[in-house]
């Protein structure tokens, strides 16, 4: 059955690493479904945060494949259950005087900030999970989405334990 | 898959240490005493020469070898050099003894060193393709890492194709490029193309370095990670003013691959299993690819045979891992293997795969593959283990490491009264074997049959001959008709196909084998796409001998037509239309062996063929290549259909064995 994935993969911070991931995604036929990627705590390492909709077997493929790849450290797969997961949106909608304090008055429900005003819009973030952030769209959308930006899912797992802990200790010897 | 057997030099290879730095840097008295006074202390051993026995280098994540410390603070004294300099000292130190290559003007700085190593020979190329497939020759030979070097823009991207085949094929080989400058990378520069780029997806890995104090340390990668865990090409683009500018040597280099962790060791308890399920298998079948070979593990997997009395299926690419004249050996399985072997894969109730990777030409349809076998896949790759086939046991490790630990594993099951009893699966197997043996049919009005000519080669030259294939007919000819005794004895492109492979590949290998006698058996579509390197065997001393199965066709796509395009032969006559001459004749071989410099011999009838194949035997100082001409109507049996299933094999046109024959 077809299931939606978050892969978070530890990657060295080095030019085309991003290209080599993204190809082997397409060469092989898999799908990605949105895809963050950030520096982290350590310089010398970024960290993607993959979401793809795929079958079971198809994923552990693309976890090998991606495994295989020089440039990629590490690869955890977080289940939603023990995870983290959000997205970042900003949302541009039309509000003239007349509509602006509904507009406003959606946002607060949502907990979402206004950013910027203008004379017939305003700006909205808002972050959260990707079911949240629809509702939110469906909400705005009677009063005109001029604009609509949205970022990949970032996640982290729940807890105290780190996924970068055990890679970083012995990649710090290897820089030094 | 993968330790190659021994990557390193005999110590008499090992540099003068430095002494390429000390004579092109003569021009300046005060760079050259740095030079001399780092030199003479410079331990010859290098990360991937010592990569191979110590896995943990790049997993320590200090990327020290061990046996750099012991030569003390001396050995670490940096010498000024250029970043060109510090690239054709770090192949020495990792133990190139031959480079193949054309210049050009982005790598020339690179070539000026080079032509100064003692121990580096330079072989001029005509091609880069040539280049890329004789690196793989070389390097299917001898198990050591193959080089080739390019200029920028069409040099590279003439690497491309053998980068593919290599990738394909798993074979160690590095391709060193040239770079337009840095300041020009993007601007669309002359003879600019993103070579890195270009190869993400036929590369293990590649490197494009901008900065001369990186050559070094990239070179030692490079050749670290073409060699360890699965094999594969890597490609180190090099910017030309990093080449140009000054940097410091120092070696051994420390490995910066945090994410490069091949394993090699199998699991104890999947081996376990594993030996468990052939002990307890009626109708199991040894299914070897050419990671038995690249692992350097034939012997092994000869006593895991034996002491099992499991039959062997060996592929296209592990010709040679098992002895053919093994009684225990069923030859090859595929699209075109024997009936023995396609039928022992398809009834097994277990398979255990040993560097091998479920490829289609083997499966046939996979849904229809092998539908009763339980499967134990070794491999050192992670990911090729249920990419295709599920694997019921998956064993990630070297295949020598595996199959050893699989001995061991099954001699303690022997020991506690547990073998397993294939006697009814043998009488089934010697049916098959005996009813559907290879062959062939000649053709009456006494043209010559090119399996004969490829079998007589195999008899007459033995099975210490080194034996190339192009891609086609005469490819699965030569895969079935010479009996291969030993590993590296049988070289060819599998995985990409790539027509035109032969002779520059068998040029590589006679250069990694110079004692050999090295054939290419190529056709005469193949030939023409890459016989320019003729002139280098001539020139450079190289003496191959390559036999041209030539039928004036693209055969192989000629028999397709013949069976399933309805006889329509759509561009694939190579020769003159007008005339009844067999074969093709434009080029005329002969004379164009000639022209190259080589001996060239024509053969057109069955009573001349031993004596040709003997005159050509018998020069060991020139290239030799041999015209078979041969009709054009033979076809590759037996043959599974693009798109069937195994079970529909055809021993021959229109005629599929009948399995459960005689009970």
């Amino acid at each position: 059955m077809t299931q939606q994935h978050t892969l978070s993969v530890l990657v060295e911070n080095k030019p085309g690493v991003l290209v080599r991931i993204a190809g082997l995604f397409s060469r092989r036929g898999f799908n990605i479904e949105s895809l963050a990627v950030g520096p982290t705590e350590h310089e010398e390492i970024s960290r993607m945060t993959i979401v793809v909709n795929c079958e079971e077997h198809p994923l552990e493929q693309v976890t090998k494949q991606l495994n295989k790849l020089i440039n990629v450290i590490k690869i955890v797969e977080l289940e939603p259950a023990q995870a983290v997961q959000r997205e970042f949106m900003l949302i541009k909608v039309r509000a003239d005087a007349d509509t602006r304090s509904k507009v406003l008055e959606a946002v607060g429900l949502f907990r979402a900030h206004v950013v910027d005003v203008a004379l017939d819009a305003v700006t909205v973030e808002a972050s959260g999970s990707r079911d949240k952030l629809e509702a939110l769209v469906r909400i705005l959308e009677p009063f005109g989405i001029k604009e609509l930006v949205k970022s990949g899912a970032i996640a982290v797992g729940r807890g105290g334990r780190s996924i970068t802990d055990r890679t970083l200790r012995p990649l710090e010897r290897s820089i030094a | 898959m993968t330790e190659q057997s021994s990557p390193v030099p005999s110590k008499a290879h090992a540099p003068s240490p430095l002494d390429i730095p000390a004579r092109t840097a003569a021009p300046k008295p005060a760079r050259t005493g740095a030079v001399n006074a780092g030199g003479a202390t410079a331990p010859p051993a290098g990360p991937a020469q010592s990569g191979p026995a110590q896995p943990g280098t790049a997993q320590s994540g200090t990327g020290q070898p061990a046996g750099a410390r012991s030569h003390g603070a001396a050995a670490h004294a940096p010498v000024k050099v250029t970043g060109a300099q510090a690239l054709v000292l770090a192949l020495e130190r990792v133990g190139v003894d031959v480079v193949f290559g054309i210049p050009g003007g982005a790598v020339l700085p690179a070539y000026d060193p080079l032509l100064d190593s003692k121990q580096i020979r330079h072989i001029l190329v005509r091609h880069e393709q040539g280049a890329g497939h004789a690196a793989t020759g070389y390097a299917q030979a001898t198990g050591r890492t193959g080089v080739c070097m390019a200029t920028s823009g069409p040099g590279a991207t003439n690497l491309v194709t053998p980068l593919a085949d290599a990738y394909m094929d798993s074979v160690p080989v590095v391709a060193i490029t040239g770079q337009v400058a840095t300041s020009l990378i993007g601007t669309d520069g002359f003879q600019e193309a993103d070579i890195s780029g270009i190869t993400y997806p036929i590369t293990k890995h590649n490197f494009l370095v901008t900065k001369p104090e990186d050559i070094a340390r990239t070179i030692g990668e490079a050749f670290h990670l073409a060699s360890t865990g699965r094999p594969g090409p890597g490609l180190v683009d090099s910017a030309k003013d990093a080449m140009q500018a000054t940097t410091e040597f120092t070696w051994p280099v420390p490995f910066d691959l945090p994410g490069y962790h091949p394993v090699t060791r199998p699991h104890s308890r999947q081996v376990r299993e594993a030996a468990r399920m052939i002990t307890e298998a009626r109708r199991p079948v040894l299914y070897v690819g050419g990671g038995v070979i690249k692992a350097d593990a034939s012997s092994e997997l000869r006593q895991l045979a034996e002491l099992t009395g499991a039959p062997v299926v060996t592929t296209l690419m592990a010709r040679g891992a098992f002895p053919d004249s093994h009684p225990l050996h069923l030859g090859m399985p595929g699209m075109h293997g024997t009936v023995a072997a396609v039928g022992a894969l398809q009834r097994a109730d277990l398979i255990v795969a040993l560097g091998a990777r479920f490829d289609d030409r083997v499966t046939g349809r996979l849904d229809s593959f092998a539908p009763d076998a339980a499967i134990v896949h070794a491999d050192i790759d992670p990911a090729e283990i249920s990419k295709n086939r599920r694997a019921d046991v998956p064993i990630v490790g070297d295949c020598k490491e595996v199959i050893t630990e699989l001995i061991n594993a099954v001699t303690t099951d022997h020991e506690h009264g547990l073998a397993g009893d294939y006697a009814e699966w043998w009488v089934t197997l010697d049916q098959w074997r005996t009813k559907y043996p290879l062959g062939y049919d000649e053709f009456e009005d006494g043209s010559l049959a090119p399996q004969y000519v490829i079998e007589r080669i195999g008899k007459l030259a033995g099975p210490d001959a080194v034996y190339l294939a192009g891609v086609g007919q005469h490819q699965m000819w030569a895969a079935q008709f010479i009996d291969y005794e030993k590993p590296r004895t049988w070289i060819n492109s599998g995985g990409a196909g790539t027509m035109g492979f032969a002779v520059p590949a068998a040029m590589g290998a006679k250069v990694g084998l110079p004692d050999a006698m090295v054939w290419a058996i190529d056709g005469d579509g193949c030939f023409q796409m890459t016989n320019q390197e003729l002139a280098t065997c001539a020139i450079e001393g190289i003496p191959v001998k390559i036999a041209i199965i030539n039928n004036g066709n693209l055969g192989m796509v000629r028999q397709w037509q013949t069976l399933f395009y309805n006889q329509r032969y759509s561009n694939t006559n190579l020769g003159d239309r007008k005339t009844e001459l067999r074969g093709t004749r434009v080029p005329d071989f002969v004379k164009l062996a000639d022209a190259y410099g080589c001996i060239g011999l024509r053969c057109e009838r069955k009573e001349d063929v031993d004596a040709v194949i003997e005159q050509a035997m018998a020069i060991n100082d020139q290239p030799v290549v041999i015209d078979f001409i041969v009709h054009k109507d033979a076809m590759v049996w037996p043959m599974v259909a693009a798109g069937m299933g195994n079970d529909d094999i055809k021993h021959a046109r229109d005629m599929a064995p009948e399995w459960e024959a005689t009970d």
